[in-house]
């Protein structure tokens, strides 16, 4: 594919359980506090 | 959704649906263009016969290239469907408070101008502190709300924490001791102005709590005006000095966490901001940096304007260009908010939940009211109750009696309010590529920015959409320095 270079494919996933199991950490516990950034959290089901 | 964006000569397409990120050459770039014009469906052969003939290319490239698409797109790795998920699926168990901000105390030894604080008392003229007790309760409340969950966090908030450091030491020992007792793990972080920061304070959070945050707004003019002391003192040079050291400490191997982040609010009066993320790198060697546009009613000096958008912007790509640069260092510099993980991250549930404000987070006041996060304190109407409840509902060691939840001291219409506006139900958010990155944005922003918690904060909204840009864009610059 000499006109598309892939940078990443299909990566946002699915807990296994096929539902939340709520156990990351909020936005605001980190350094947000007045705005709202979730997808930099990291996953604690892979912990 | 698709979205197409150029930025610093490269040209890229982001599928929020599921994260795939590709970087296209003018040709490829402008025939995905028409895929989404068609919904991405390929486009007829009359219409691909046409665009050969206006871009005077070869009709087997364009083949060639629509073949690569519609490879993607049926892996469904290109025009991805979208991602359908109901309450149920997102709150299978209703809705679980598992973190807090607990406000260490109501007061402060700053004025800073933009406070959204109140200068430490929240607007209500009444300077306090948290009191062993209320905390203690505050703890208890939290480890009986959140039921099955095994991840707590406390963030010890103020006003300035480190005013009442004493309940600061106790609280933390409590944490330590009804997490052993109860089996959760809760985990503690610190937000302070750092004016008082010293080793002895710094050496107990480097041994207790898992994150620190320290606020300085970066170069000495740019800090002093908006960062005064009380009396309109300059703090940025002690404050400079506590956080350096600090920093030294926390990323020695003698720390036991390692996690921090120096913060720094930018509002109009610097809006060449990514000077002041340099400034906090290279002075005081801090390599995890956040730098917040500021919180503020329409109409103040230092308010942040529509007709400032355009320069954010443009100062958010110098900050991710300066990023890429470090990155190539011994030092690399961590910019919060473009710290994407591309390939993992959070589950697609956690990204629709958003910051989970009065549903899995809560603030709680040094006189012990519950609000849905540190922003509401003081808003009456969002007021969701007070942990003294838990006298009633809980036995002398905090534990929750037979048959009684900690729902039964809630006002749950305040629950339901934000219940009900979780990121899927808000339609400006159904065509925003950004909706998986913020979870729908800070409802506190749009509350505080138009008076209704359904406005859109469309500055905001910008700024995020900018951001995620250049955090995409900081993906495809490291894979074209890999390969």
């Amino acid at each position: 594919m000499k006109h598309i270079t892939i940078i990443h494919e299909a990566n946002i996933k699915f807990p296994c359980s096929g539902k939340a199991c709520g156990e990351c950490q909020t936005s605001c516990q980190s350094a947000c506090k007045t705005s709202c950034t979730v997808a930099n959290q990291p996953c604690e089901a892979d912990r | 959704m698709v979205h197409l964006f150029e930025m610093k000569g490269k040209k890229i397409a982001f599928d929020s649906e599921c994260s795939s990120i590709y970087v296209l050459d003018d040709l490829s770039y402008n025939l995905l263009e028409r895929y989404r014009r068609k919904g991405g469906e390929r486009p007829s052969e009359t219409e691909l016969l046409l665009f050969s003939r206006e871009t005077e290319t070869d009709p087997g490239e364009i083949t060639e290239i629509c073949d690569s698409f519609d490879g993607l797109i049926s892996a469904q790795s290109l025009f991805a469907p979208r991602i359908e998920a109901d309450y149920s699926t997102l709150y299978p168990d209703g809705p679980i408070i598992k973190a807090m901000c607990l406000h260490i105390c109501h007061d402060c030894n700053m004025r800073c101008l933009y406070c959204f604080a109140g200068t430490g008392d929240y607007g209500t003229h009444n300077r306090s502190m948290l009191s062993a007790e209320t905390g203690r309760k505050a703890v208890d409340f939290l480890v009986a709300a959140s039921g099955e969950r095994h991840h707590l966090d406390i963030d010890f908030f103020g006003g300035e924490p480190l005013m009442n450091w004493p309940v600061v030491t106790e609280l933390t020992d409590y944490c330590e001791r009804i997490g052993r007792r109860s089996g959760k793990d809760i985990r503690i972080t610190i937000t302070t102005n750092s004016l008082q920061l010293d080793r002895e304070k710094s050496e107990f959070i480097n041994k207790h709590m898992k994150n620190c945050v320290l606020s300085i707004d970066g170069r000495p003019d740019v800090h002093n005006r908006m960062r005064p002391g009380i009396g309109g003192t300059a703090t940025y040079e002690p404050i400079r000095n506590h956080i350096r050291d600090f920093v030294k400490l926390r990323e020695s191997e003698k720390s036991a966490y390692h996690e921090y982040y120096v913060r720094g609010t930018f509002t109009r009066h610097n809006l060449d901001f990514s000077e002041d993320v340099k400034h906090l790198a290279e002075t005081l060697d801090a390599r995890h940096i956040s730098m917040e546009p500021v919180v503020s009613e329409p109409g103040t000096s230092y308010a942040i304007r529509d007709e400032d958008v355009y320069t954010i912007e443009k100062e958010y790509e110098r900050l991710a260009e300066y990023l890429d640069m470090t990155r190539k260092t011994d030092k690399p510099v961590h910019f919060f908010h473009f710290k994407m993980d591309f390939e993992g991250g959070p589950c697609v549930y956690k990204r629709l939940k958003g910051c989970g404000v009065g549903s899995e987070y809560v603030a709680v006041t040094p006189e012990g009211d519950i609000y849905p996060c540190h922003q509401f304190v003081g808003e009456k109407e969002f007021l969701m109750g007070n942990v003294s409840g838990m006298e009633k509902i809980s036995d002398k060691n905090g534990v929750l009696l037979p048959g009684r939840r900690v729902e039964d001291i809630l006002d749950p219409t305040v629950r339901q309010m934000f219940f009900e506006r979780l990121m899927p139900n808000r339609e400006s958010c159904a065509t925003c590529f950004a909706r998986y990155h913020c979870g729908g944005g800070c409802a506190a922003n749009r509350y505080f920015a138009t008076g209704s918690l359904d406005e859109e904060y469309e500055i905001g909204c910008k700024l995020t959409k900018k951001r995620l840009e250049c955090s995409i864009w900081l993906a495809c610059v490291k894979q074209d320095a890999d390969m």
